[in-house]
C-alpha cells in the first residue's frame, strides 16, 4: 500500500498549474484534497508521473454569489462550504447534501471541485450539481469553457474534462423563490458512499428527481405529475448495477421508496 | 515553482505539537510514515492506509484529518497535532484521555490515538454534543474491540467535565 514514485509540484499560480498540465498531458494529476487521489495512488490504481498540488493557488480560493449562482473555487474544502453561514439561505439542497459526503475528517481536506472531478456515480456533490443544472468551469493555457453538468458527467469516473484542463470552479444555481428542496440517502453506515441517493426540487408545476448510486452517472427526471406508477416506470428504466453492496433490483426498489419520500419532503418545504 | 523529483529526498519542515521539526521525504512518502519512521512519533497508528479506519487521524492546521491521505511534502509548512501532544505534562493525562481510562474506552488501543485526536477537536467545537451527534461524528472511526459504547460514554463524561472546569485540555 505505497504509491509508485511521482514528481511533486506545488503550484503557486493558475498559470503554473496550466503549464504543468499542458506539458505533461495525461501523465499529470491534479492534487486537491487528496481524499480520493491518495488512496488511488496507494492502491496503485493511479500512476501519474507528476502531481500538481493546487491548494496554494490564491486564484482558486473564491466562494461567492455571482448573479444567481454560487461560485465555488477549486481550493474550497467541503468543510468550508458547509461552514459558510449563508449556505442554507442561498442553496438549501447543498446544505442538506454536504453532511453526507464522507466524514468530518475527510470533509476537512476534500474539496468540492475534487469530488466533481472524480465523478463517482454514488457521490453526492455531482448529484446536486446535476439536479440543479449547474456548470463546471474548465480552464487550460489560453482557454476557458463552461460545461453544463449533464454534459460534464459521462460515465463512471469519466467526464468531459480534457487532460490539460483544470476545473477552476463549479457553479451551483441559487435557490429560487417558490421551490422546495430535499435530499435523502441510503448507505450501510453514515459516511459511506450512497447505495442510492435522491435529490428533489419541487416547483409549483412539477417535481424534479435526481438519483445517484444507480446508473453510471447522476440521472435527472422531471415529473409533471407524481405517482407511484410514474416513479416505478422511471426506476425500471434506470440502468442499475449489481455490486457488492446491493443488487440492481434492490436499488430500483430504493429509488421508488426513497424517491417518493424525498419528493414529499421537497413539496412540503416549498416556500 | 520547484519540482520535487520522484527519486530524491526533499526537506520537509513542519510544526508538530508546537515544536519545529525537519526531515527528508520522497514525494510519495505518506505523512503517517513520515511521522512514524522519520520522526519516531509512533503514537499515530496505521491501519487501512486508505482513509477508512481513522486510526491515523491527526489534526492538520487545526482540523482532524487522515495522515494516511496526506503526503509529507504536501504538509510542508503545516501545523500538526498528534496524540503525543495531548497530555499537558509528563505523568498527567488530558481530561479526555483520563475519561477514556475511567470508562475502559480502549482495549487493544489500535484505534485510540485517532479517536482521541478527533474528539479533542470536536469537544472544543461543540462542548455539549448529544449522544446521537457523537455517534455520527465517530462514524469516521472503526473500533473492532469496544463496541463503541464505552467510547461514547467517555466522550460525554469528558465533555461534561470540560464544561464544568472550563478547561480546554
Ligand atoms: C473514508 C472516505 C469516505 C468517503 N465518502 C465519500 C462519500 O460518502 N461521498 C463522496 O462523494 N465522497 C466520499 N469520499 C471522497 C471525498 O472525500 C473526496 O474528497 C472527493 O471525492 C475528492 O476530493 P479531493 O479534493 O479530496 O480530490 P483529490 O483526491 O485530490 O482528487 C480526486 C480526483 O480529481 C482530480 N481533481 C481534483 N481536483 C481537480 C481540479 N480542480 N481539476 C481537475 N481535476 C481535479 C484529481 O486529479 C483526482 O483524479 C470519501 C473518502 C474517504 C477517504
Ligand atoms: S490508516 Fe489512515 S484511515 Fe486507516
Ligand atoms: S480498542 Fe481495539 S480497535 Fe478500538
Amino acid at each position: 500500500m505505497k504509491p509508485a514514485p511521482f514528481d511533486y509540484v506545488r503550484a503557486g499560480s493558475l498559470a503554473e498549474t496550466h503549464d504543468v498540465l499542458a506539458s505533461e498531458g495525461g501523465e499529470a494529476a491534479v492534487l486537491a484534497g487528496g481524499q480520493s487521489l491518495v488512496p488511488l495512488l496507494s492502491m496503485r490504481m493511479a500512476r501519474p508521473k507528476v502531481l500538481v498540488d493546487i491548494m496554494h493557488v490564491d486564484e482558486l480560493a473564491s466562494l461567492r454569489v455571482d448573479g444567481d449562482a454560487i461560485y465555488v473555487g477549486a481550493r474550497l474544502r467541503q468543510a468550508e462550504l458547509l461552514g459558510w453561514p449563508e449556505l442554507a439561505k442561498h442553496q438549501p439542497l447543498l446544505a442538506h447534501a454536504l453532511p453526507w459526503v464522507g466524514h468530518w475528517q475527510t470533509r476537512a481536506r476534500g474539496t468540492v471541485c475534487g469530488s466533481v472531478a472524480l465523478a463517482d456515480p454514488s457521490a453526492e456533490l455531482p448529484l446536486v450539481l446535476a439536479a440543479l443544472g449547474g456548470h463546471v468551469i474548465l480552464s487550460s493555457r489560453g482557454a476557458h469553457r463552461r460545461v453544463p453538468a449533464d454534459e460534464f458527467f459521462q460515465g463512471i469516473m469519466s467526464t468531459a474534462r480534457n487532460d490539460d484542463e483544470l476545473i477552476e470552479a463549479v457553479s451551483f444555481p441559487c435557490r429560487r423563490n417558490g421551490e422546495g428542496y430535499a435530499f435523502r440517502e441510503f448507505a450501510r453506515r453514515h459516511g459511506d458512499f450512497a447505495i442510492v441517493a435522491c435529490a428533489a426540487i419541487a416547483t409549483e408545476k412539477s417535481v424534479r428527481l435526481a438519483v445517484g448510486g444507480v446508473a453510471d452517472r447522476p440521472v435527472v427526471r422531471d415529473f409533471p405529475e407524481v405517482s407511484d406508477e410514474a416513479l416505478g416506470d422511471f426506476a425500471a428504466g434506470l440502468e442499475a448495477r449489481d455490486d457488492l453492496h446491493a443488487t440492481a433490483s434492490y436499488r430500483r426498489m430504493l429509488v421508488c421508496k426513497l424517491g417518493a419520500e424525498t419528493i414529499a419532503e421537497a413539496q412540503a418545504c416549498r416556500a | 515553482m520547484p519540482r520535487l523529483s520522484a527519486d530524491a529526498r526533499h526537506n520537509v519542515r513542519l510544526e508538530i505539537n508546537g515544536r519545529a521539526h525537519e526531515a527528508e521525504a520522497e514525494p510519495r512518502m505518506l505523512l503517517t510514515d513520515f511521522l512514524r519512521h522519520r520522526l519516531g512519533l509512533t503514537g499515530t497508528h496505521v491501519g487501512c492506509e486508505h482513509g477508512v479506519c481513522g486510526a491515523c487521524t491527526v489534526q492538520i492546521d487545526g482540523a482532524p484529518a487522515r495522515a494516511c491521505l496526506t503526503l509529507a511534502v504536501q504538509a510542508d509548512g503545516a501545523s500538526i497535532r498528534t496524540v503525543e501532544g495531548l497530555a499537558p505534562e509528563p505523568g498527567r493525562l488530558s481530561v479526555l484521555q483520563e475519561a477514556f481510562r475511567r470508562h475502559h474506552a480502549l482495549q487493544c488501543g489500535f484505534c485510540t490515538a485517532g479517536i482521541l485526536m478527533s474528539l479533542d477537536w470536536y469537544l472544543r467545537e461543540k462542548p455539549d454534543p448529544s449522544e446521537a451527534e457523537l455517534r455520527e461524528f465517530l462514524s469516521g472511526h472503526i473500533c473492532r474491540c469496544t463496541g463503541y459504547v464505552p467510547i461514547v460514554a467517555a466522550a460525554l463524561d469528558a465533555a461534561r467535565r470540560l464544561r464544568e472546569t472550563g478547561e480546554s485540555k
